[in-house]
């Protein structure tokens, strides 16, 4: 079972303010980005340039990658750096969970419950709702500047109005949508 | 090892496993929270955030936090029309970019098929910066008023030197919306 909402929110908030103290806020969806210029690198070097006259030294032609001082150009360069191996380490943090768990099964089910409700046991729907949901939620991230960890919970505990502006529309938009997708069919 | 790497890896392994625990990386406990039938994450994301606020701000009062850490993001157009395709998103998939690791590490492929699709999103995001950057969504709103309260490197509504105590008033107040809010609207 999952940990009732007082032992949750203590340990929520604790790991928050743990992260902030020893190193900076917690954020995730940033990596992804450095995650795809990783990947990009090994096919074309061509895109990042060491450059003296930045900050970090290096540059690139991507104007995203290039912005302050060629910082996410210089992380694709050098991954290994605090905020990539923090969220590499989520997936250790999921697994331990997992096997710490004694219903894992409920984590670990393959289709989730409102899906089957819904469409029934229809697997590749599943992936390709899961597919379109990571790419819409990873663009409005990075346009937004952070995702449901930097912006939300992050944001919100430094009483950050763009913090509470995000969580406000975010839920706006997905209770309506959830409830309009998936209504359960009645037969 | 460097020491912040060996603080990555435990941080970041707590972080995951916190997640794990309350629930947020099942696809099912998120979507029962946005369908309003079980909000028992939605308590226990309010409790964190208040729970957050309050040891936060205490910390500051009593001189314990590393002021430069604070990290304000911005409030531009981008943040709300960001924000409406990210919860279209959530809404149909159930995951977050850090619960849909959390599952990844439980072993769930459609979080592995979240996560390709994350990482074709950025990089959708990555081509199309340059162009957003002239455009409206990056105009900055609220005159650059960062926070609520006062914290190292942003505009802040209340600057007082007793404004920390107001962040603990709001933290309360997420605690007790969590503890009031029913497990289920519908």
């Amino acid at each position: 079972m999952y940990l009732n909402w007082v032992k949750g929110s203590l340990l929520l908030g604790f790991v928050f303010v743990l992260a902030f103290i020893v190193m900076k806020p917690i954020g995730v969806s940033t990596e992804y980005v450095v995650i795809d210029g990783i990947v990009e690198y090994k096919k074309h070097p061509d895109f990042i340039n060491k450059d003296a006259s930045s900050a970090t030294g290096y540059r690139s032609s991507n104007a995203y990658l290039d912005k302050s001082e060629g910082k996410l150009a210089e992380h694709i360069i050098h991954p290994k750096y605090y905020g990539m191996v923090f969220v590499v380490s989520i997936l250790l943090g999921g697994l331990l969970g997992r096997l710490t768990s004694k219903e894992a099964s409920k984590a670990t089910k393959q289709i989730p419950q409102f899906h089957s409700n819904t469409f029934g046991n229809k697997m590749l729907l599943r992936y390709a709702l899961a597919f379109v949901g990571g790419v819409l939620m990873l663009i409005g991230a990075r346009l937004a500047g952070g995702c449901t960890s930097g912006h939300m919970m992050s944001g919100i505990m430094q009483t950050s109005v763009s913090g509470y502006i995000f969580a406000l529309v975010v839920f706006a938009v997905a209770v309506p949508t959830s409830i309009l997708i998936y209504k359960v069919k009645e037969n | 090892m460097e020491l912040d790497i060996i603080e990555a890896i435990v941080l970041g392994t707590l972080f995951g496993f916190a997640l794990y625990k309350i629930g947020a990386g099942d696809p099912d406990k998120l979507m029962g929270m946005l369908k309003l039938q079980d909000l028992h994450l939605a308590k226990t994301i309010l409790g964190g955030i208040g729970f957050a606020t309050i040891i936060l701000f205490t910390g500051v009062l009593l001189g314990l936090v590393p002021m430069e850490h604070f990290s304000i993001k911005g409030i531009y157009w981008g943040v709300i029309f960001g924000a409406i395709i990210f919860g279209l998103g959530w809404a149909i998939s159930g995951f977050c970019p850090g619960t849909g690791m959390v599952g990844m590490g439980a072993g769930r492929i459609d979080a592995y098929v979240y996560f390709i699709g994350g990482l074709l999103g950025t990089y959708i995001f990555a081509m199309i910066y340059g162009d957003l950057t002239s455009t409206f969504l990056y105009t900055e709103l609220f005159e650059g008023v960062g926070t609520l309260v006062q914290t190292e490197n942003a505009e802040a509504l209340f600057s007082a030197t007793w404004s920390p105590f107001i962040a603990i008033i709001i933290g309360f107040c997420f605690l007790f919306i969590g503890y009031k809010l029913p497990y289920k609207l519908r």
